[in-house]
């Protein structure tokens, strides 16, 4: 890693600029870095910092409206931009070599996974068939996937998500490459595959010599594979560095400030953990059953999946109750099932005392009021064809308050949640992810609810959003005594924000806990599993941005 | 005021709006423009356009003047395209969004209900439904609705299918809103694009079924319509082009209006598209 010797690879005053119409001018400006042979260097950044940018023009993936303005993108010491397309396909896949987000769509689902590695050898111009398939094997087996030789005749709808990675990861390595771009290679997996993933990344990268380029929006992730990171916001890149320094020692306050907001645990337990009261539980669930069965006929067998399988607890007033699992574990469907979304196949809801699990939902209607959910994704929650006002209003409306009595409520909570009073005449689409989860909260809370299911509701924001709404979460739950059910994938998010944490694998909890128990000293060994897979466990985000403060004040 | 100002933007719609304007303008003063019955033979036989100046468009093979046939048809070509039209958008709609929002057992049965009304070949039950109940313009208007409609139900029930799972359904659901409210408000809504397309399409198929079934002599006796001045004309196809052409030339005008409001009024409806330039 010396800076003597030439870098591997060189982006120079690399510009990009945007067509008119978009809300800022250019999409990068004035990009420098340089990869040198043998060290992973991280490019984070927030949605629409431009982080993917470079790597896409690296690529020759531009949309077709963009084109590089200024500047130059230096291969061993040649410029990648001015060569021809035809040179261009050549070095791609040989040289530079590019592993995306989602595994699936990067792959061809009508070809089997041995037959894709091929090609990439076949179209680079190895003819030899018997190289190719021993290339493939070795390959396959390279990147850790189980049982090289019958896995290469699988397709890909057969494979696990990290298992789909391992054979991404195997194609751009067939030709090994001296440069590896991974966009976001990570964000699309469960957090123990992806610790595994990272591992593999690292391993290759080491035994290789090759040059990596990682893009990606988490610290945690930085944390754990970084040699040298890049920071980007707005498409200016903020700081550069050893990413030792950037992460303990972080000079820009927006780096900072992205920092601060990685969620993190809390110093000690909520106390309502704590001291439990027994007459002010809100819900408690019994014994809850829920079994997905599809398909089956007259002679085919029905798929069965039991997505809950007697589960119970207790939620009380003023607590946040955190359900955490991987993708598939149930989490979702739990709280669907018990905000009666999905039908139960058994057990009891009992909400302050009262079984509401067999109600029809004519019946269940008038109750709903005082059980709200916020949902995950803050674009399909809100209707696009309606004004914020209505969407707020609606829910008072349905439960017999006067209009003039909900406009004037909704008008509150407007500003309760941080928008402006403006926000009422306009449309969804105006507003930014956070923005329309504050929203989404707003409406919520318009029916003065004693229990809220939060259901991955930050999981889709940046982090620094993340971090706000979380804040104004704690904030309101605090205020009104709500009982809250969060439900996330993010085993941080859930520390920081969680008087006790539930661990649900097929359907079952696993553990269940304050989070002291459940970060500091798992029982059960898929929960240490989950707690060892936490990216960036060795890096106290709070610690760094605190010091550093510190330091330059 | 604001929705006006919006739709005025859209050259396509105003284009379309003025053509159907004229149209139906044509529709309301044809008694004064040409007084009279159109079925009345006029002047000589296989006049060509512009040979007599009192018969611009020409005449047919028995003297009637085309001119007048056109602007007579119009009423009854445009009232039984957008009425029948509007009547198998109301059934179809009604019924797909009930299969498909509440799916299930009332799924099966209103799909299976509709499959009734597919298996038969659509013009063949119009042409049925009309010989049943002797040809005149209500019963050829619904004839028409009631083969057309299917189409739609099949189209709401799966835009239904796929929204009702969307977030702010299940929002919709979680406030506590009552069924027929989330289908009326927040359903339908986002669902009407495709609806306002195909409607627009269905009132050109429903006057092109029009002129086949006066084509097939199943039209109303007493009106004229532009279906049956392009059926008369067929023997006529190579002697006298102007018969058939100038009422081809309606339908195409019409059809053609209609498909351009359509389209402006579904950009008008959506929210995403508000402040897209031209």
């Amino acid at each position: 890693m010396s800076s003597a010797e030439a870098p591997l690879l060189s982006v120079k005053g690399l510009s990009i600029p945007l067509p008119p119409g978009f809300d800022r001018d250019y999409a990068i400006k004035d990009i420098t870095y340089d990869l040198d042979a043998g060290e992973i260097l991280c490019v984070v950044g927030e949605s629409g910092s431009g982080k993917s940018m470079t790597a896409n023009a690296l690529m020759g993936l531009l949309p077709s409206y963009l084109k590089p303005s200024d500047g130059s993108i230096e291969y061993k010491g040649r410029d990648l931009l001015s060569r021809s397309e035809e040179e261009l396909r050549e070095l791609r896949g040989r040289e530079i070599a590019m592993v995306f987000q989602e595994p699936l769509s990067a792959l061809n689902p009508l070809m089997t996974v041995g037959d894709q590695i091929d090609e990439v050898m076949l179209v680079h111009g190895e003819t030899d068939r018997s190289v190719r398939a021993r290339r493939v094997m070795d390959l396959l087996d390279y990147v850790g996937l189980p049982d090289p030789k019958t896995l290469k005749d699988s397709y890909p709808f057969r494979l696990s998500g990290g298992q789909r990675q391992r054979v991404v990861i195997a194609m751009a390595l067939a030709l090994e490459p001296s440069v590896l771009i991974a966009d976001e290679p990570t964000t699309a997996l469960d957090v123990t595959t992806q610790a595994q993933i990272l591992d593999l990344i690292k391993r290759i990268q080491q035994a290789k010599g090759m040059g990596v380029i990682f893009v990606t929006h988490d610290f945690g992730v930085v944390a754990d594979i970084a040699d040298r990171v890049v920071v980007m916001e707005k498409g200016l890149v903020v700081e550069t560095g050893p990413a030792e320094q950037v992460l303990n020692a972080p000079r820009h306050p927006y780096t900072r400030r992205l920092i601060k907001a990685v969620p993190h645990r809390r110093a000690e337990d909520g106390a309502d953990a704590s001291s439990p009261a027994a007459d002010d539980v809100l819900l408690e669930v019994r014994n809850l059953n829920k079994t997905y069965r599809s398909g089956g006929g007259l002679f085919a067998k029905p798929r069965i999946v039991p997505a809950v399988q007697k589960i119970s607890l207790t939620l009380r007033q003023g607590q946040t109750l955190g359900i955490v699992g991987e993708s598939g574990s149930g989490k979702s469907t739990l709280g669907r099932v018990i905000i009666k979304l999905t039908p139960s196949d058994g057990g009891q809801i009992l909400y302050n005392g009262k079984d509401i699990a067999p109600l029809s939902p004519a019946a269940f209607r008038p109750m709903r009021q005082k059980i709200q959910m916020i949902f995950q994704d803050p674009f399909a929650s809100l209707n696009p064809r309606q004004t914020v006002g209505r969407i707020l209003v609606d829910g008072p409306l349905a439960n017999g308050v006067s209009r003039a009595a909900a406009q004037r409520r909704a008008e509150e909570l407007l500003a309760r949640v941080g928008l402006d009073a403006s926000a009422y005449k306009r449309y969804p689409h105006e507003f930014s992810g956070g923005q329309r989860q504050r929203i989404g909260i707003a409406r919520a809370l318009m029916l003065d609810p004693e229990v809220l299911i939060a259901d991955e509701s930050v999981s889709a924001l940046d982090v620094s959003v993340q971090e706000q709404v979380l804040k104004l979460l704690k904030e309101i739950q605090d205020q009104l005594k709500l009982g809250m059910i969060f439900i996330t994938h993010d085993l941080r998010v859930a520390a920081q924000i969680c008087d006790s944490v539930a661990v649900m694998r097929r359907g079952e909890i696993v553990e269940m806990g304050p989070p002291s128990q459940i970060f500091d000293a798992p029982q059960h060994e898929y929960t240490q599993r989950l707690i060892a897979a936490i990216p960036g466990k060795g890096w106290d985000p709070q610690e760094a941005a605190q010091g550093s403060y510190e330091e330059t004040v | 005021m604001q929705n006006l100002k919006r739709f005025s933007q859209n050259y396509g719609a105003v284009l379309g709006l003025v053509i159907l304007g004229l149209i139906i303008a044509m529709a309301l003063a044809a008694p004064l423009l040409f007084p009279g019955n159109p079925w009345r033979t006029v002047a000589m036989p296989l006049l060509r356009p512009m040979e007599n100046p009192d018969f611009l468009l020409g005449t047919d093979m028995l003297g009637r003047d085309i001119a007048a046939g056109i602007a007579h048809g119009a009423k009854v070509s445009l009232l039984i395209g957008v009425v029948s039209t509007l009547v198998a958008v109301l059934i179809g709609v009604s019924i797909g969004a009930l299969a498909g929002f509440y799916g299930g057992r009332v799924d099966d049965l209103l799909m299976r209900f509709t499959e009734f009304f597919q298996i038969i070949p659509a013009f063949a039950m119009a042409v049925v439904l009309v010989a049943i109940f002797s040809p005149n313009i209500v019963s050829i208007t619904l004839a028409i609705a009631v083969v057309s409609w299917p189409g739609v139900a099949r189209l709401v029930r799966a835009e239904f299918l796929s929204l009702r799972e969307r977030e702010f359904v299940q929002a919709a659901i979680v406030i506590g809103q009552s069924g027929p409210r989330i289908i009326m408000t927040q359903v339908l809504p986002n669902a009407i694009s495709p609806i306002i397309v195909t409607a627009s399409l269905m009132v050109a198929t429903a006057i092109l079924t029009e002129s086949a079934l006066s084509f097939l002599g199943l039209g109303d006796r007493n009106m004229m319509s532009w279906g049956f001045m392009i059926g008369a004309a067929r023997t006529m196809l190579r002697e006298a082009w102007w018969m058939s052409f100038f009422p081809g030339l309606a339908i195409l005008l019409a059809v053609l209006a209609i498909n351009l409001i359509g389209e402006g009024i579904n950009d008008l409806m959506n929210p995403h598209l508000r402040g897209r330039k031209k």
